[in-house]
């Protein structure tokens, strides 16, 4: 046997392993800082021309190059927390039957089912809310809600108009359903790690099981149920597609959520195409993604930050 | 001046050593060396672990490192093949010179170090391939080996390991679905495989069942023929069936190292004693 | 002290259990629902010429989706190949060399961000970075759009992995004379495998149902595009240019007025949601045991 191997050849094998590795992990650095240099960038024209009254200018017309993002602000915020006001509680209570209620058998499947909507491509999400939710939301549930709250002094002003099926209402409706699994499976996870013996001794006291999740679990959990919602949200602020279809493509505000509006997401999806011939347009709607950017990274930090006091607390 | 101890019977009868086994005193001095110590510290980032270590490894001979869990033995052995270093903040000074050449220097060759050391851990750890992918594994390494020669190693070294026969018709089969004893057995196959000088052995056989590691046992004495062995057990009567030499460590400091029938019948100092008595740890 | 009655405690226990299993239910209910819908929609639109003609203007009668399917396979394999080596390398290096280290750190915190930002903002992204540099739509910036998205998955996933392999198996191989690299590809690897190729298959599962990072970027086009050559060359697509893909084309004919457009959307819809699932499906049976990390 002849031996191979000269020391110089494998320090140089083992060094230059290490330096592609080290560039490959650092390249996500790089893309990150290019995608805000690159909006930053992209966005200069349009603040140049609108300066900050461009955030709560609630004008669009391409034709006369006058544009304001407030109507696309407005639309996110609203369609993102009506989501959230749908879908937080369900993911907690869901999650709550996984974690206590089911037979374990049951909970794998149901846990199965939901790690399988997490799946599902946002797009087919946006197919099912145009062609099935939609005229559902247009025929039957829209003109039962305006009979049933549209007497209501100030809440009726969210119901007003003609049901048109397409709206603010049935966007938060399909975001409240794609960011749903992901709460839940978070919330599942955290609910899970509470200690047994805690759970126990709550029990163990004569408790019923509501009130053993109430006073033990919860508070336990509370951070990173927290931290859970936080994830979700996040989510919901740059979900496209599946806003995109049902959202209605206005730019007008207006206080009923049967009525159309836009996203920065859906804005920049439907009408990017139009605007890739006029510089001024085109920038505009970078800055809208810009501002989209701006509050995504804010939201990861404030998130992470979040997080990792959990982690330092010893829960997960 | 030392009083008559009574323990003296004691001890005789606590811990048997092999007629035939332990060096005997006046041997020490004329036996070739292969690995000595001297001024070695260890250190965990700020903490200091082992202080001032000195010992001789005899060649061809089994030095066992007894001592209470936590007091560094494991630590002492991991500096000799230098394992340590996957581990940013672990740091050894001092001397540690085998054959001539101190294997602490910075610019030391650690790939042809640990050829020449082989190391077995305490919990078997078989390579998620086949029984002959894993003791071929440090053969391929180091060597470029005919297919016919690879065969004929791998079966020399699992016949020293003495795991041939139960082995032999199904070398295909993966190393992870055999019995802790005989994955024990496969990672010592897979280190006597490259040829080292000296193999160190931390608590090999405390994860195995009683008849594993009488069979682990039967097999280190086999083993010494060829190879420096330094096992580190908690097991004294292990140590005293096994070793020859045997080295006392007590919060990181070698309180005691000599033959091992004298450490384990006229230990010179009271923590051996008190240790080997069973009075603490 | 008045004790408080058993009847209110045990009715409120009720009302949650009972709020519980119905919500747990109507999630399901929406789960078969969508998947139900896609199914029949998507089966009674899905006929031979959806898989054999080529999507073309709506005076043509006789459509499909061929091109479609195999831009998307294209576009998703150039995604694979680029990001899937270099996001396992990216989590070699946060698990293996610089796990403490403070740019580890770094490069964790904005994979997290990465993976929380808005697809369609990576679409623009490489809009001005690519289509506008090459003057034009291409498969290739598509790839890479979708590449961006699989990078921090795959190398957050690696890591997770890569950290279960116990020590002993690394101290093992290093004891023996391995050089480190040795070390990490054929032994950690090896160990971690499973849980490797469940991350990578999830990774791709989740960037084949993306269409905001595609719609300017590879834009869509109503022809194949192979490498117009002779021999071997003739298979591949030729990705610079504006390369037709299934979600680009389901956002495009869902928009349109005209009906059997929609119902071909369908019928690509089941396409994707099949595959997707499929996929899901086979990378968890792979790995039943543990956590992927979520994207």
């Amino acid at each position: 046997m002849e031996n191979r191997s000269s020391k110089a050849r494998v320090n140089i094998a083992d060094l230059a392993f290490r330096i592609l590795a080290a560039i490959c992990a650092v390249s996500i650095i790089a893309v990150m800082v290019a995608i805000a240099l690159q909006l930053f960038a992209g966005s200069t024209l349009s603040m140049s021309e609108f300066g900050w009254r461009f955030l709560i200018d609630r004008s669009w017309n391409p034709v006369t190059g006058q544009f304001g993002a407030a109507s696309s602000i407005y639309g996110t915020l609203v369609s993102t927390l009506i989501a959230m006001i749908l879908a937080a509680p369900m993911a907690l209570i869901i999650a709550l039957f996984l974690v206590e209620l089911s037979h374990p058998v049951l909970a794998r499947i149901v846990g199965g089912a939901i790690e399988l909507l997490a799946a599902i491509p946002s797009i087919i999400y946006g197919m099912w809310g145009l062609f099935v939710l939609a005229p559902i939301m247009q025929r039957s549930v829209e003109p039962w809600l305006q009979s049933l709250l549209g007497d209501i002094p100030i809440i009726r002003a969210l119901f007003e108009g003609p049901p048109m099926g397409i709206g603010m209402l049935t966007a938060g409706i399909i975001l409240a359903l794609m960011i749903l699994p992901f709460i839940t499976a978070v919330t599942r996870d955290v609910l899970n790690m509470v200690p047994g013996v805690l759970k126990e001794a709550a029990h163990g006291f004569g408790a019923t099981m509501w009130e053993v999740t109430r006073i033990v679990s919860i508070p336990y959990g509370i951070r990173g149920i927290v931290g859970a919602m936080f994830l979700g949200l996040g989510r919901a602020i740059g979900e496209t597609m599946a806003v995109t279809f049902v959202i209605g493509n206005s730019h007008r505000i207006s206080a009923s959520l049967f009525e159309g509006g836009n996203s920065i997401a859906s804005a920049i999806a439907l009408e990017f195409g139009e605007a890739m011939n006029d510089p001024v347009f085109r920038s505009v709607l970078i800055e809208l993604g810009l501002i989209l950017f701006l509050i995504t990274v804010i939201f990861q930090i404030v998130a992470q930050l979040w997080l990792v006091s959990l982690k330092k607390q010893g829960h997960r | 001046m030392h009083e008559e101890k009574p323990q003296e019977t004691v001890l005789q009868h606590r811990i048997e050593v092999p007629p035939d086994r332990g060096a005997k005193v006046e041997d020490f001095g004329s036996l070739p060396s292969k690995i000595v110590v001297r001024n070695l510290d260890f250190f965990y980032g700020r903490q200091q672990v082992l202080f001032d270590n000195a010992i001789e490894i005899k060649k061809n001979r089994i030095t066992a490192i007894i001592g209470p869990s936590g007091c560094g033995k494991s630590t002492h052995i991991r500096v000799y093949n230098r394992i340590y270093e996957l581990y940013r903040d672990q740091r050894a000074t001092g001397e540690v010179m085998m054959d001539g050449e101190n294997l602490l220097a910075p610019g030391r060759d650690l790939i042809k170090l640990r050829k020449r050391v082989g190391m077995i851990f305490q919990k078997p750890t078989p390579f998620p391939m086949s029984i002959f992918e894993n003791v071929a594994y440090g053969l391929r390494l180091h060597y470029a080996v005919s297919r016919r020669e690879l065969i004929d190693r791998v079966e020399e070294a699992l016949k020293d390991a003495a795991l041939w026969e139960e082995v032999r018709d199904d070398l295909g089969k993966s190393g992870l679905a055999l019995s802790g004893g005989q994955q024990q057995r496969l990672c010592i196959a897979r280190a006597i495989a490259v040829e080292p000088d000296v193999i160190l052995m931390d608590e090999p056989a405390s994860a195995l069942d009683p008849a594993a590691t009488s069979k682990i046992e039967d097999l280190m004495s086999s083993l010494r023929e060829k190879y420096t062995i330094v096992l580190v057990t908690h097991n004294m009567q292990q140590a005293a069936r096994v070793s020859d030499y045997t080295a006392f460590f007590y919060q990181g400091r070698i309180v005691e190292f000599g033959p091992t029938r004298q450490i384990f019948t006229k230990p010179t100092e009271k923590q051996t004693e008190d240790y080997i008595t069973g009075r603490f740890g | 002290m008045k004790p408080r009655p058993l009847i209110l405690r045990r009715g409120v226990d009720l009302f949650i259990r009972a709020l519980s299993l119905l919500s747990a239910l109507v999630g399901i209910a929406f789960l078969v629902w969508i998947l139900w819908d896609v199914a029949a929609r998507g089966l009674a639109a899905m006929d031979w010429n959806f898989f054999t003609k080529r999507t073309g203007p709506f005076s043509i009668p006789e459509t499909g989706m061929a091109n479609a399917i195999v831009g998307t396979f294209y576009i998703t394999l150039l995604a694979t190949l680029i990001g899937v080596p270099v996001g396992l390398l990216g989590g070699i290096y946060l698990s293996e060399f610089g796990r403490n280290h403070p740019v580890s750190a770094v490069v964790r915190f904005l994979s997290n961000t990465l993976m929380g930002t808005p697809s369609i903002l990576i679409g623009v992204f490489i809009y001005a970075a690519i289509v506008l540099p090459m003057g034009g739509f291409s498969g290739l910036a598509g790839g890479v759009a979708l590449a961006i998205i699989m990078l921090p998955v795959v190398a957050r996933t690696t890591e997770d992995m890569l950290a279960l392999v116990p020590n002993e198996l690394r101290e093992s191989a290093l004891a023996l004379g391995a050089p480190s690299w040795k070390m990490i590809l054929q032994i950690v690897f090896r160990a971690a495998r499973a849980g490797l190729i469940t991350g990578c298959l999830l990774a791709v599962a989740r960037v084949s149902g993306e269409t905001a990072p595609l719609l300017f970027t590879a834009f869509n086009n109503s022809h194949f595009t192979f490498f117009e050559a002779k021999g071997p060359m003739n298979f591949l697509y030729d990705l610079s240019q504006p390369t037709g893909n299934l979600t680009v084309t389901i956002f495009q004919y869902a928009m349109s007025p005209y009906e059997r457009w929609k119902e071909q959307a369908w019928a690509a819809s089941l396409l994707i949601t099949g595959a997707v699932l499929v996929l899901s499906v086979v990378a968890r049976i792979l790995f039943s045991g543990g956590h992927t990390r979520r994207a």
